[in-house]
């Protein structure tokens, strides 16, 4: 089984079973599935009854979808808190049209609202490029902004599920293979982008931007571009989280994605993505929301009082830190031993 | 050889920022198959030549030609794209990605599904270390890979990307024995694969063993192409300080009295080694050196900013505790930083608040400070130095680099030092400004302070200094008194590599 190879030179290829086990993804999956399976023996209809099910699977998909394009965002070195508001604005958008434009077919509907969240992630990307101030003022400005306009806008209204045709407020209950196909749908996107970040020029152009801003710029990548495609991704993706929720609650007001862009972060830094850039993956990102959803939805099953929920939440994001922290030096200390060794 | 068409040739080349010249006549030529030293002193404009070849500065005049074809860049890429390499000293790997991929960044092949072809990226990768005779792990992560073996993989990238010119800018400066000639055996190898190499070294030993042909820039101009058969060391190290240098810097006669500060065996594992020196009252000591041989590190350690393995140091006779600014400050020791903006100023507080940070304590009352407390005080150093502002709540950030110079000199001269460190005190000054620098250092010296000044120009050096110690990797390697600092004894001491005999005692 154990041939030695001849090829590596400095250290061994490891085995993929260490390295799955060493990989942040994996963790999640054991977290994740530890945690229904507590939750499911104290409430079994947490997890075996129709609703229970479909809950499970389908109330994470908003917090997936903009974590991962949170975590693009940091993985160039910069942060977007403008997601929760994006969010709303293409939510009411999108209730408002089905509302006020008859016969609105329901893929133009998704495609304007994912267009208005990239065009208001574009104009984060801009500011961010050209004013050359750190994202963390300018998306924290443009967090307010783009909720002052929704306010403005939407004043004490809120969508009425009357609104959405009918069609439209299936797609949000209708199962495939008893899965929702809201979910399928989030899992195909995390695919894309997934495969974009590790497997596409661009996508790695963006880690490596993060990785070494000056090296990026010394070697001619442009660092504006990354910028831009960084933030328009992530309007995009709250965009569409914005169609989802739409399609799961069939509702929304001026309020909706107050506090996401944190619980964004929250699961992008959990999900294994380091806050300074340059690494994580979109899988471990997509599971690091999954298992931020779960915990709150599991802990009132568990009878965790409200109070505790935050707290725990914040207990596992400073463990991922720290995790990540002592993964680091590990690493550093053993990269710089074996490469002394050569 | 001499009717072939050089590989790249500049001639005339000039470059300003603003008022500052930083090249005026640049020429450089480099052939095929060679090995071309560039040398030339802190600030002869080797770095700006450099960087305009490698296309991430744009040249205000002159001609450039690559194999005969003009050539313009207006960014890093399209001077990539020609074939031109630059591989700085300190390397810009990506530290997050693996060393396949930071060698095939911008450019990673694709399989046919339109993935990355990893496979192939880490045949290539393998291939091309192991030419180089120095194997690196395709798959593991750039970060924590020694100085050494970043520049193999910078090595590497450019030679997948087929450079025909490859600049090595001090790349030996952080390496040690067995790697520099590690490099220098890949530098030849290269060169007989036809590429031409710039090779940027102040080890002349390096220089004359590598190279075959040596060009010397001093102040931003060409001065001379050697063969290196052809040529001695002492022929180029004239070439390199050549100029006359003025007494642009009188300093002024002072009686020199008792040892002020001492300083005895320090060291500091592998940044500087067994530093012994003395400084009188009256006395100014200047330490010579190129940048990086450790004498800010040096100075740091003495005024207890940075920490130190062994030795010590004292002032009048009292022992200064280690790793404590305030106790050195307090037994009278000050310290003008190299970056006056980051390490000196508080940019964004008034010129007042600046010259009395360090009294701060002696002017409150009851703890509290308040600006009529403050205003004598400033307005005493402020005029004795003669900072030019309209007033002395003027934010520190708005004064030019001479005012804020003086702004950190009033600073310390408002504690009274018994001793005064000064980093590089001009650099970044107009002319001017830098005599009026010079001669408040003078008068400073004259009323029997010990001052200790780090400087990389030699006509500064010579100009002020009682006494020169020229700093050596880590190392004092000469000692010259005023009359003994010659240019050539200085650039000699700092750049030669003394022959483990040691001499001198």
């Amino acid at each position: 089984m154990s041939v030695t190879h001849s090829v590596p030179p400095v250290e061994a290829g490891r085995s993929w079973i260490q390295k799955l086990l060493r990989a942040r993804e994996f963790g999640l999956v054991v977290l994740i599935i530890a945690l229904v399976a507590v939750t499911a023996a104290i409430q079994p209809t947490f997890v075996f009854s129709d609703g229970g099910w479909r809950e499970l699977l389908r109330q994470p998909t908003i917090l997936i979808l903009i974590a991962i394009g949170e975590a693009i965002v940091i993985i160039t070195r910069n942060i977007d808190l403008s997601v929760g508001s994006i969010l709303c604005l293409s939510t009411y958008t999108s209730g408002f049209l089905f509302a006020n434009v008859e016969g609105m077919p329901i893929p133009l509907v998704v495609l304007i609202g994912v267009a208005l969240g990239a065009f208001l992630g574009l104009i984060n990307g801009l500011l961010v490029a050209f004013l050359k101030v750190p994202s963390l003022v300018i998306t924290l400005g443009t967090l307010y902004a783009y909720r002052g306009i929704a306010i403005l806008w939407i004043g004490p209204h809120f969508i009425r599920s009357s609104w959405l045709p009918p069609e439209f407020r299936q797609f949000g209950t209708t199962p495939f293979l008893t899965i929702p196909l809201l979910l399928i749908v989030v899992l195909i996107v995390v695919l894309l982008v997934g495969w974009f970040m590790t497997s596409r020029r661009a996508g790695r152009d963006l880690y490596a931007l993060g990785s070494n801003p000056e090296a990026a710029t010394l070697f001619g990548l442009s660092e504006r571009r990354l910028t831009l495609t960084a933030f328009t991704t992530s309007g995009a993706l709250a965009g569409l989280a914005g169609l989802v929720y739409l399609a799961i609650y069939a509702t929304g007001d001026a309020k909706v994605g107050t506090g996401y862009e944190l619980e964004a972060v929250a699961a992008a830094v959990v999900g294994g993505v380091a806050i300074v850039g340059g690494s994580g993956t979109i899988w471990g990102v997509a599971l690091g929301a999954f298992f931020l959803a779960t915990i709150s939805s599991a802990l009132p099953v568990l009878g965790v009082p409200s109070l505790w929920q935050q707290a725990l939440v914040g207990l596992f994001i400073v463990g991922a830190i720290l995790l990540d922290r002592i993964l680091f030096i590990t690493r550093t200390r053993r990269a710089k031993r074996s490469g002394s060794a050569s | 050889m001499t009717d072939t068409t050089p590989l790249m040739q500049l001639t005339g080349v000039s470059k300003s920022f603003g008022a500052v010249k930083a090249l005026i006549s640049a020429d450089l030529t480099l052939e095929a198959g060679s090995i071309h030293a560039l040398v030339g002193e802190n600030g002869a404009g080797k770095s700006t030549l450099v960087k305009i070849i490698g296309g991430l500065y744009h040249r205000d005049d002159g001609e450039f030609t690559l194999e005969g074809q003009s050539v313009d860049f207006h960014n890093t890429k399209e001077a990539k794209e020609a074939g031109i390499a630059v591989i700085y000293q300190e390397p810009t790997l990506f530290p997050d990605l693996t060393v396949a991929e930071n060698i095939f960044v911008g450019r990673q092949p694709y399989t046919r599904f339109g993935g990355l072809d990893r496979a192939k990226m880490r045949r290539e990768t393998l291939e091309l270390t192991r030419r180089l005779g120095v194997p690196i792990d395709p798959e593991r992560e750039a970060r924590g890979l020694s100085i050494a073996d970043q520049q193999v993989v910078e090595i590497a990238k450019s030679i997948s990307v087929g450079a025909k010119v490859i600049i090595m800018d001090e790349p030996t400066a952080a390496l040690s024995g067995v790697e520099v000639d590690r490099l220098m055996g890949i530098a030849r190898q290269l060169r007989d694969e036809g590429r031409g190499l710039i090779f940027i070294s102040h080890r002349f030993d390096e220089v004359f063993s590598l190279c075959d042909t040596i060009t010397v820039m001093r102040d931003g101009t060409y001065i001379a192409t050697n063969k290196a058969a052809e040529v001695t060391e002492d022929a180029i190290i004239r070439q390199m300080v050549g100029r006359s240098v003025e007494n642009l810097f009188p300093k002024q006669e002072t009686t020199i009295g008792e040892p002020v500060l001492e300083v005895k065996n320090l060291t500091s594992a592998g940044v500087f080694d067994d530093v012994s020196f003395t400084v009188r009252s009256g006395e100014i000591v200047a330490f010579a050196g190129l940048v990086g041989a450790g004498r800010s590190e040096i100075a740091r350690a003495v005024f207890g900013v940075d920490r130190y393995d062994s030795g010590s140091v004292s002032i009048g006779g009292k022992a200064v505790p280690p790793k404590n600014p305030m106790a050195a400050m307090r037994l009278g020791m000050g310290f003008v930083p190299e970056d006056r903006r980051k390490q000196g100023l508080a940019m964004a507080a008034g010129v007042q608040q600046n010259i009395t940070l360090a009294i701060r304590e002696n002017l409150a009352k009851f703890g509290f400070i308040t600006s009529s407390l403050e205003e004598p005080a400033a307005r005493t150093w402020a005029s004795r130095l003669q900072v030019k502002t309209h007033a002395l709540d003027t934010e520190a950030s708005m004064l030019s680099g001479g005012n804020q110079q003086k702004v950190v000199l009033g600073k310390w001269l408002a504690t009274q030092p018994k001793f005064l460190i000064v980093d590089e005190p001009t650099r970044g000054i107009d002319v001017g400004t830098k005599s009026e620098v010079h001669r408040l250092l003078s008068e400073l010296a004259g009323t029997g302070v010990a001052l200790l000044m780090i400087s990389s120009e030699l006509p500064e050096v010579l100009g002020m200094a009682d006494r020169v110690l020229v700093v050596r990797e880590g190392r004092i390697t000469a000692e010259l008194s005023r009359e003994q600092a010659t240019p050539e004894n200085v650039m000699y001491a700092a750049t030669h590599a003394t022959e483990e005999g040691e001499a001198a005692a």
